[in-house]
């Protein structure tokens, strides 16, 4: 216990000297590195525009508020399409990353040396590019359209699907799957009676958060083009109709509202 | 199981209980969505020529991770990535110095009912708004550049790190706060010595896994003028310079993965 002697009482101290030095650099690093990102974020500013924020926003809430009430009408048709788009995609997800997630997990990947780090470079690859990267990406090689928010969706929800699933199956109780192997069944065998059965709830689980997520997500891909509510949004930004935005945003979020009330009660009821 | 039904069940091979124990609920479960299938692909306008005709420059996208070209664009790669890592930063530090308070006063047990309905309300909004329509707003408020940006993360840190961060203080053990408030110690004291040890570990591994979100994040603000390596990126898929893209995706997915690691490293330490 470090003890600092103060006029010969013993004073109980938190840390010793090299200790408290070490952290005092440490901290002077942090905050240096902080005023550096600052000063670059500063230098690339227009701080006349930010001054003049509060007169800007005071001007943009005036126009949007009372949202166009009857611009509802209009946006049946997109909210549906936003729907599909999330739920497709997280069902073509789903199926392709229950391999990608068996293949990846220790305990049942055909071989570790090989396989598992392909199947981990899918599931980091999809993970880190963020859906919209992935619908532009998909626009530019399949067009415009509903279909390629499901595309990029679909891939970007793999890894993020694969990794939870397969750290569910490198966490289930080996004695199941034993007394199954046990009984002479067959490597697929073992699959379905030893292996599915312990991981369905955790599955089922991630399904439902990730259609959660996707409805959030698939909200703003029309934003690049890629169907949905997002197409409507853009098209209003772009012509400045703020009324019909501020509509629009009320509308997604009694999207994702619903989407996360939904989520939560399913969630609830499987665990 | 009673010896009736046993004796009922001899003889008979095993077969697998369903899943939904009513057959009429089972039933409809199914034929209900079989019906959204329909409906869901029957909207979906897919032009199959169009296609066709993409999945060449899908082709060529692919070939081209094969040989991404950092050279030729490398002035804006390096300045986009610069501006990343940046936001990234800035956002980071802002975010968790902002959401540590905040976090405290969601938590039931620390916070008295207006404290923690306030900033309950403040968690709700930030999290039921996403990044990019954040994005939007404060792009047309504060001008283009990476201010913009920033404040978008630094938001969105808030409502993320401090809902986890008041989960985990209301599910802390009451037992060592007591002991040090029972010692005489003032409020900071006992949020310092009683509480804080209790949530270090898991506040630094959730700062770290956002640290790692809100890079994936600033990858795609760019493409709403937000500051960032997105507007880079969309410059690329537009006129198609896919190798160009490629090599932007292979530093995003790079250090996304070099973050994941050292994430890694630091929440084993911590632990």
């Amino acid at each position: 216990m470090p003890v600092l002697d103060v006029n010969g009482a013993p004073v109980w101290r938190r840390r010793t000297t090299g200790q408290a030095l070490l952290r005092w650099f440490g901290w002077l690093l942090g905050v240096a590195v902080f005023l550096f990102c600052w000063q670059r974020i500063s230098d690339a500013t227009t701080w006349f525009f930010v001054w003049d924020a509060p007169r800007i926003a005071d001007d943009i809430w005036s126009r949007a508020t009372p949202p166009r009430w009857d611009y509802i009408t209009q946006l049946g048709r997109p909210i549906w399409d936003t729907f599909n788009i999330a739920t497709l995609g997280t069902l073509i997800s789903l199926c392709l990353a229950v391999p990608v997630a068996f293949l990846a997990a220790r305990n049942t990947t055909p071989s570790r040396l090989f396989i598992r780090p392909i199947a981990l470079l899918i599931i980091v690859a999809t993970r880190s590019i963020n859906s919209l990267i992935w619908a532009l990406l998909l626009i530019a090689i399949i067009g415009p359209g509903v279909f390629a928010g499901v595309v990029a969706i679909a891939i970007r929800s793999i890894g993020f699907c694969a990794k939870l699933l397969y750290e569910a199956i490198e966490e289930i109780n080996e004695s199941q799957v034993e007394a199954i192997t046990a009984t002479g069944a067959s490597r697929w065998q073992v699959m379905a009676y030893g292996i599915v059965p312990q991981v369905l709830p955790a599955f089922a689980g991630i399904a439902v958060f990730r259609w959660d997520i996707n409805i959030r997500e698939s909200t703003v891909l029309g934003l690049v083009g890629a169907g949905g509510i997002g197409l409507q949004l853009s098209a209003s930004l772009n012509v400045l109709a703020w009324p019909q935005v501020s509509m629009i945003l009320l509308v997604i979020l009694c999207a994702v509202v619903i989407s996360e009330w939904v989520s939560a009660k399913v969630r609830g009821a499987i665990i | 199981m009673s010896h009736r039904e046993l004796d009922d069940m001899l003889g008979k091979g095993w077969r697998k209980p369903p899943l939904v124990r009513h057959p009429v609920l089972r039933w409809g479960l199914v034929a209900g969505f079989a019906a959204y299938m329909v409906m869901a692909v029957l909207t979906i306008e897919v032009d199959w020529g169009r296609v066709y005709e993409g999945l060449d420059r899908g082709w060529q996208f692919i070939l081209s991770f094969t040989r991404p070209d950092f050279m030729s664009r490398w002035g804006d790669i390096w300045d986009g990535l610069v501006e990343s890592v940046v936001m990234t930063v800035a956002a980071s530090v802002v975010g968790i110095a902002i959401s540590i308070p905040i976090g405290l006063g969601a938590a039931r047990n620390i916070a008295p009912l207006p404290v923690y309905l306030i900033c309950r309300a403040i968690i709700a909004i930030s999290r039921s708004l996403q990044e990019i329509i954040v994005a939007i707003l404060l792009v047309a408020i504060f001008g283009f550049g990476p201010l913009a940006g920033f404040l978008t993360l630094s938001f969105a840190t808030i409502g993320f790190l401090s809902k986890l961060l008041a989960e985990d203080i209301e599910a802390m053990d009451r037992v060592q706060a007591e002991a040090i408030r029972a010692s005489g110690a003032r409020w900071m004291q006992w949020i310092n010595y009683g509480v804080q040890p209790q949530v270090m570990p898991r506040l630094v591994g959730l700062s770290m896994y956002r640290i790692d979100i809100n890079f994936r994040e600033s990858a795609i603000l760019g493409l709403v003028g937000a500051g960032g390596i997105g507007a880079t990126l969309n410059t690329a898929f537009d006129r198609y310079e896919y190798d160009t893209a490629a090599a932007i995706l292979i530093l995003i997915i790079g250090i996304v993965m070099m973050l994941e690691y050292l994430s890694g490293v630091i929440r084993a330490r911590v632990q």
